[in-house]
Formats: C-alpha cells, structure tokens, sequence
C-alpha cells in the first residue's frame, strides 16, 4: 500500500482525474452508455431516482476500495468470478439497508435494487479500474462514477417527473389546471427521455464545428461494441 | 402460491410486459445485438435457452434456501447459478453441436451479465410462482425478448438504407425506435383477461 500512497502523492492530478472523470468526460450514462436498465426503469419519480443513485453510489465505492485492497491476491483466473461475489454482497447490505429505511422505496424500487449486481457499471470499473489501482484512487473513482450515474438518473427522473405528473419530489408545480403528460411516465417515455438526452449530449460535444467529423460513425460503433 | 393461470403468465410476460419494452430488463444487449437479423436470431435463442435452465435451478435453490432460512443468501445464489449456467450450456453446446457453438460465438459468455437472466429469477420468486409457473414465465419472458431483438433487428437493417441526419444515428436513434415499439407493444395491454 505504501507504494500506492507514493504513486498518489506524486501526482495528485491524476487522482482528481479518476474523480472527475466520472462526472463529466467520462459519464456512464451519458458518454458511455452503461447501465442503461435501471437509468430507464426506476426513474419515473424523482424519489426513485435518489435512491437508486445513493444505493449505486454505496455500492460502487465499497465494491471498488474492497476490490482494490485484495487485487493482489485474487487469481487471474477467478476474478471476475470474485469481483461478482464482492458486488453480490454489498448489493444485499444495500437491499437490506433500504428494506430498514423506508418500505415505500423498497417497494418502488423492487427488484431493481438487487438487480444493481449486474449493473455493467459497477462490474465495469472493477475490472477496468480498481483491478488496477490503489485503494485511494479507486474510491475516488467510484466516488466519480457514482455521481456521475446519480446526475444522470436525476436529470432523466426530473424530466420524467416534471412532465408526466407535474411535480417534483412531490410538489406540484404548474398548479391544478396543468394536464400531465403521462407519456413520460410511460416506459416508452424512459426510451423518449434518454434518447432526447443523448442527442442534447452528442449536439454539446459536436456544436461548432459546423458539421459531424467524419470520423463519427466509428465512435458510434465503437459504443456499440461496448455495450 | 401464486394461482394465477398459466396462459395468462404466457402472454403477460411476453406481450404486455415485455421485458425489453416495459420493464427495462436486458437493455444493453438490445441496443448491442441488434444490429443485424441473423445474430439478433442467435442471441435470441441463446437467451432463451439460458434463462429457463436458469430459472429451474433457480427455483431449486430458492426452495433449498427457504428451508435453511438463508433468505439473505438469495442474490449471491442466483448470481454464481446465472454464472455457471452459462458456463454449462456452453460446455453442453460445444459438445452436442459443435456448428451452434461457432454461430453463437461470443454471445454465450455475454449473457451473463444480462440482467433479464436475473431478473426471471428474481421476479418468480417475489410472486411466488409454483415450478410449472416459473418455467412458463421464463419461457415466455425470454421468449419476449427475443421478439423485441428480432423486431428491432429488422428496423435497423432497413434504416442502413434510408438517409438519417448524422446527428441522429447511433444509440440515440435506436432508443427513440424502442420507445416507438414500446408504445406499439401498450397496445396489447387488457388481453389475457386479467388475473
């Protein structure tokens, strides 16, 4: 460990690299397209999206310190096999920890809180991340990653909750004569929202320059290969 | 025990709740795979094979675990049964038929991290669903994503032809056409005769 630490404190750079990373360049939702079911599924109330983005967020960072510590003694073999274990574990202190805490939640949410073990994010930053790095870094990874994932639940459960029932985290806000659009309720309105989303990100990154560099259809695929 | 009857968990898992278009279970090997017909057919049966084995043994363990009271052993379960599952079905492949084994390729170890394999799992024990009912669900629900693969598949293979604004190609595009064909599938919705 000591060895991370100095590697750390050389360059403190890279470390805020890990953390904002996540955030920003290097969203999971927006930029990597990870994740995709629960960012679709549980996002038709803001309250949803909370949680969903607390219990990941937990989740990853446990997962990522506890894999970066053993790294070294883990098999080349069996780890992805051990990092799923790993994962499965903090998924069911999440799960528990969410049962305990509020039993509206549990119920909105459902399965989808244990389905957070095969969320490809998480599994994702194991084998890319905290297989690799030290224990500092990897929860700062985590920590980036993590947030990035709950802006971007926030973003789509806001809209969602906005439009399709005029509220937000329960408030109304358009006042009685507003009709709510329950479309976005709708799973089709999770398709709607992300994709509507994705093209805002794509028309960020692309403004400008005028017109798509010719070299666009290869990150699509690229993505493509990725998921 | 859940006494709903058997057709009506048929066609409620694989039209009116399809398990791509409207509960979000299997999202990214949807948007991954379905580039093409042939290897959307492929994944699609690979899938299915996968997920009633998977579901059966599933079931074995959770009747296992409730007679230990070990309920809180019920993700991990599931997970290494998901895990070795696959790794079966690919041994008993590559063994039987050796020619379904190089179509399938690199799909099989994919399908473990699909997350509709655990979902089955999860969502048959939360309803409690008896044996039979758990193999027609999973059957079913599978089944059902199948359909949606193929469905989007062929979408995709006819817009290779037409003339789409770069802005608009890639992911973005097939999520808007999923949640076209998701509204479509909401049509279905009220067949079957309730429970």
């Amino acid at each position: 460990m000591s060895h991370d630490h100095g590697a750390m404190t050389k360059s403190p750079s890279d470390s805020m690299e890990a953390f904002f990373g996540g955030l920003w360049k290097q969203n999971p939702v927006f930029v990597q397209v990870l994740g995709l079911c629960p960012t679709m599924a549980i996002t038709n109330s803001v309250r949803n999206a909370l949680a969903m983005g607390i219990a990941t967020l937990f989740v990853l960072v446990c997962s990522n310190a506890l894999i970066a510590m053993v790294r070294k003694i883990i098999p080349k073999q069996v780890r992805i096999a051990t990092f799923i274990l790993i994962i499965a574990t903090f998924v069911t202190i999440v799960d528990y920890m969410i049962k305990a805490v509020s039993i509206p939640v549990y119920k909105a949410l459902g399965p989808f809180i244990a389905l957070i073990v095969v969320n490809c994010i998480i599994l994702g930053r194991a084998e890319a991340f905290a297989s690799k790095n030290g224990v500092f870094k990897s929860i700062l990874d985590g920590l980036g990653m993590g947030i990035g994932f709950f802006i971007a639940l926030l973003c789509l459960g806001g809209v969602r909750e906005v439009l399709g029932a005029g509220t937000f985290l329960g408030f109304p806000l358009f006042g009685s004569h507003y009709q709510p659009w329950v479309l976005f309720l709708l799973p089709s309105g999770g398709f709607f929202t992300l994709g509507s989303w994705l093209l805002i990100f794509r028309w960020w990154k692309e403004r400008g320059k005028g017109k798509l560099a010719p070299g666009a259809d290869e990150a699509d695929k690229a993505v493509e290969v990725h998921a | 025990m859940n006494e709903v009857s058997l057709g009506y968990i048929f066609i409620d898992s694989l039209l009116i709740n399809n398990f791509v278009l409207s509960v979000f279970l299997g999202i990214c090997p949807f948007i991954g795979v379905s580039g093409k017909i042939t290897t959307a057919w492929r994944m699609g049966v690979a899938v299915i094979f996968v997920i009633t084995v998977s579901s059966v043994l599933a079931f074995g363990t959770n009747v296992l675990l409730m007679h230990f009271h070990a309920e809180y052993l019920r993700i991990i379960s599931f997970i290494v049964i998901i895990a070795s599952t696959v790794q079966l079905v690919e041994m008993f492949i590559k063994k039987t038929s050796p020619a379904l084994f190089r179509a399938l390729g690199i799909y099989l170890p994919l399908i473990t991290t699909n997350c509709a394999v655990l979902g089955v799992a999860l969502f048959q024990t939360a309803r409690e669903y008896s044996l039979v009912q758990s193999v027609v669900f999973a059957v079913a629900s599978s089944a059902g994503f199948a359909l949606a693969l193929f469905l989007m598949a062929v979408i995709r293979e006819r817009l290779e032809l037409s003339d789409i604004p770069d802005m608009v190609k890639g992911t973005a595009l097939v999520l808007m056409l999923a949640g076209t064909l998701s509204l479509a599938f909401m049509g279905f919705a009220g067949i079957g005769g309730g429970s």
